[in-house]
């Protein structure tokens, strides 16, 4: 606790003259601090990770993992896990984004790994038509097996599943992509370019941004959704209103 | 035939045999509809129908109204308020429309009953007899019976149309399934990435890493920037040639026997198409090395020579054994040895064809 309030204390005096990609041995030393207390438990006190008796492990191995897995896992609230499951399911950060810079900066030092992605190539806003339609290709071609082509997300076997990109943010969806979080493979910036990766995250923004020209999408999933929509509620109306006129017009015995 | 009788009295319902186990308790007598006997539920009638009417007409003025004021990227809901107020309105009209119509029929128009009798429907004998005569005079006079030459080489002629063309026309309305063993891929092509075209290294992929790829003859282009391979042929290329390129730690891999050699590093290439119904398949865990179609769950197992471990497919994902050239890209060191894509009845002859060959 003494520790998360020294950190605390790091942070609210530190120096802001420090960028985010200037890891200071301070940012390193707090960022094993908080390691120790928050993460040593499954990742083992110098991160190499716990293996079991069976050969599995309770957490794996983050030499190498880089700074951007660490900030794709804390930062969307992956890590720590709740409680053990098939997968980490996103949810509210358990870490501030002071101390989830420090854990990234001393996982970073103990081998070389993936960074955090330059702010350039997270301005999706400034990708033109041909580049967001570039980045559709790509995303068609790399992504959509298991994303679904709007990145609505889509089940993977044994109560996996690839999470909805929807509500992510680009610097998170880039880091995905580059580190490879859990089952998703990676796409290293040497294949999928820093220019292509913005141009995939300028895509599913701007799909995701688009009003529902189809009507209920039922979350994008497809034409089997919009079906279901249309059968229960527009055919159940209609059935209604065929009952309502049957149940109008009928002949009464009780008049003359 | 058609007038209306009143019912009970009608000569054909007298008619009925008499011997039936349950006597026919005739036609009900008639109910009167409540808007045929209250002059105030009728006319109630005739404003509610007029209303669906005049309400129809509301919605569909709104309509053009919508037509011209609503902008395209408004939204309602969510949705696209152009597309939510022309459907709304239009579809809101045709209902009472239709609506209406109906509740007109049954509660306003005439309410007789109609009794109309069936009639036997065989031809009197005089008719068919009649026909008969008419056709057996034709008979005579054509002289089918008399001519036998003409008529047999008639029958040859149609029997020839019926089978003959329709036949010989068939066999161009698509190649056969087999003879169709090889692919664009060929000893030394590089293997590039999907999209951009860009050839890959080794180094360039880490481990977990997945690429959809595509042979490099596919991107060539002549002299003045067009691709050499382009149109459909370039569609029916690439939809054979599709492959997927992982990096799985060395150690995880169990290859198959012959096929030590046929990775870099850990790096192996499969086709991406599957065997079973050739679904193009990436949805590849990279923890587990499974791949996954999403048609019907068929499941290989990249890191134990794409054995199928789950689904309907039948046979292996067919592997692109893998080299580096001198500049240090990946390559092809052959075709695919297995047939690629669905399978079908003769693809054990054409296997073994493509085993003679290589």
């Amino acid at each position: 606790m003494g520790l998360v309030v020294a950190g605390g204390l790091y942070a609210a005096f530190a120096p802001k003259a420090a960028t985010a990609q200037e890891a200071s041995s301070r940012d390193i030393e707090a960022g094993r601090q908080l390691f120790l207390v928050g993460c040593s438990s499954c990742h083992g006190k110098n991160a190499t990770g716990v293996t079991t008796r069976s050969g599995g492990n309770y957490g794996p191995s983050l030499i190498g993992v880089g700074a951007a897995a660490v900030d794709f896992q804390v930062g969307t609230g992956r890590m720590p896990m709740a409680q053990s499951g098939p997968q980490a399911p996103r949810k509210d950060p358990e870490y501030t984004a002071e101390e989830t810079r420090q854990l990234a900066a001393y996982v970073a030092s103990l081998a070389p790994g993936p960074s955090i992605p330059e702010a350039e190539y997270l301005d999706w806003r400034a990708a033109n038509t041909e580049d967001v339609k570039e980045g559709g290709e790509f995303f068609r071609t790399n992504c959509t097996a298991c994303h679904n082509s709007v990145g609505a997300g889509g089940a993977l076997p044994d109560g996996r599943y690839a999470p909805t990109i929807k509500g992510v943010s680009a610097k998170h969806i880039y880091e995905a992509m580059l580190t490879g979080p859990q089952q998703m493979p990676r796409f290293s910036d040497a294949v999928i370019t820093p220019e292509d990766k913005r141009n995939v995250i300028a895509y599913v923004k701007t799909i995701q941004e688009q009003p529902e020209y189809g009507g209920m999408a039922g979350g994008g999933y497809g034409p089997v959704v919009d079906g279901m929509y249309t059968f229960i509620v527009g055919i159940g109306a209609l059935v209604g209103f065929a009952v309502w006129i049957g149940a109008h017009g009928a002949r009464v015995k009780k008049q003359r | 035939m058609t007038t209306p009788e009143d019912h009970g009295t009608s000569s054909e319902l007298e008619r009925r045999p008499t011997h039936e186990p349950i006597d026919d308790p005739g036609l009900q007598s008639h109910e009167w509809r409540p808007t045929d006997v209250d002059a105030k539920l009728e006319r109630r009638a005739e404003l509610q129908i007029s209303g669906m009417f005049g309400l129809a007409t509301v919605l569909l003025v709104l309509f053009c109204v919508a037509y011209f004021t609503v902008d395209f990227d408004q939204t309602f809901l969510g949705w696209s308020a152009q597309n939510f107020a022309l459907g709304a309105s239009l579809g809101g009209a045709m209902l009472l429309m239709g609506a209406g119509i109906i509740q007109w029929a049954k509660k306003l128009m005439g309410d007789h009953e109609i009794v109309e009798p069936r009639h036997p429907v065989r031809s009197s004998d005089e008719d068919r007899a009649d026909v008969m005569v008419d056709v057996n005079a034709g008979l005579n006079e054509s002289g089918v019976g008399r001519r036998p030459m003409i008529r047999n080489s008639l029958i040859a002629a149609i029997g020839v149309l019926s089978l003959g063309p329709p036949i010989v026309m068939l066999g161009d309305l698509g190649p056969l399934p087999y003879g169709h063993t090889k692919t664009v891929w060929k000893r030394g092509m590089r293997i590039v990435n999907d999209v951009s075209g860009t050839p890959i290294k080794p180094s360039e992929l880490e481990v977990g890493q997945l690429v959809n790829a595509e042979p490099a003859a596919l991107f060539e282009e002549d002299e003045d920037g067009h691709r050499i391979i382009h149109g459909t042929e370039a569609l029916q290329a690439k939809a054979k040639a599709a492959v997927i390129l992982v990096r799985m730690r060395p150690e995880a891999i169990t290859p198959a026997s012959g096929r030590e050699n046929w990775g870099v590093d850990g790096i192996l290439c499969y086709s991406k198409i599957c065997t079973h119904v050739g679904c193009p398949i990436s949805l590849w865990e990279q923890q587990t090395h499974n791949v996954l179609c999403p048609c019907h769950q068929s499941t290989f197992d990249l890191a134990d020579a794409g054995k199928v471990i789950f689904g309907p497919a039948a046979r292996p994902l067919p592997q692109l054994p893998l080299g580096v050239d001198s500049e240090g890209y990946l390559i092809a060191m052959n075709d695919f040895t297995e047939i690629i894509a669905p399978s079908y009845p003769e693809l054990a002859r054409d296997q073994k064809k493509l085993d003679e060959r290589s």
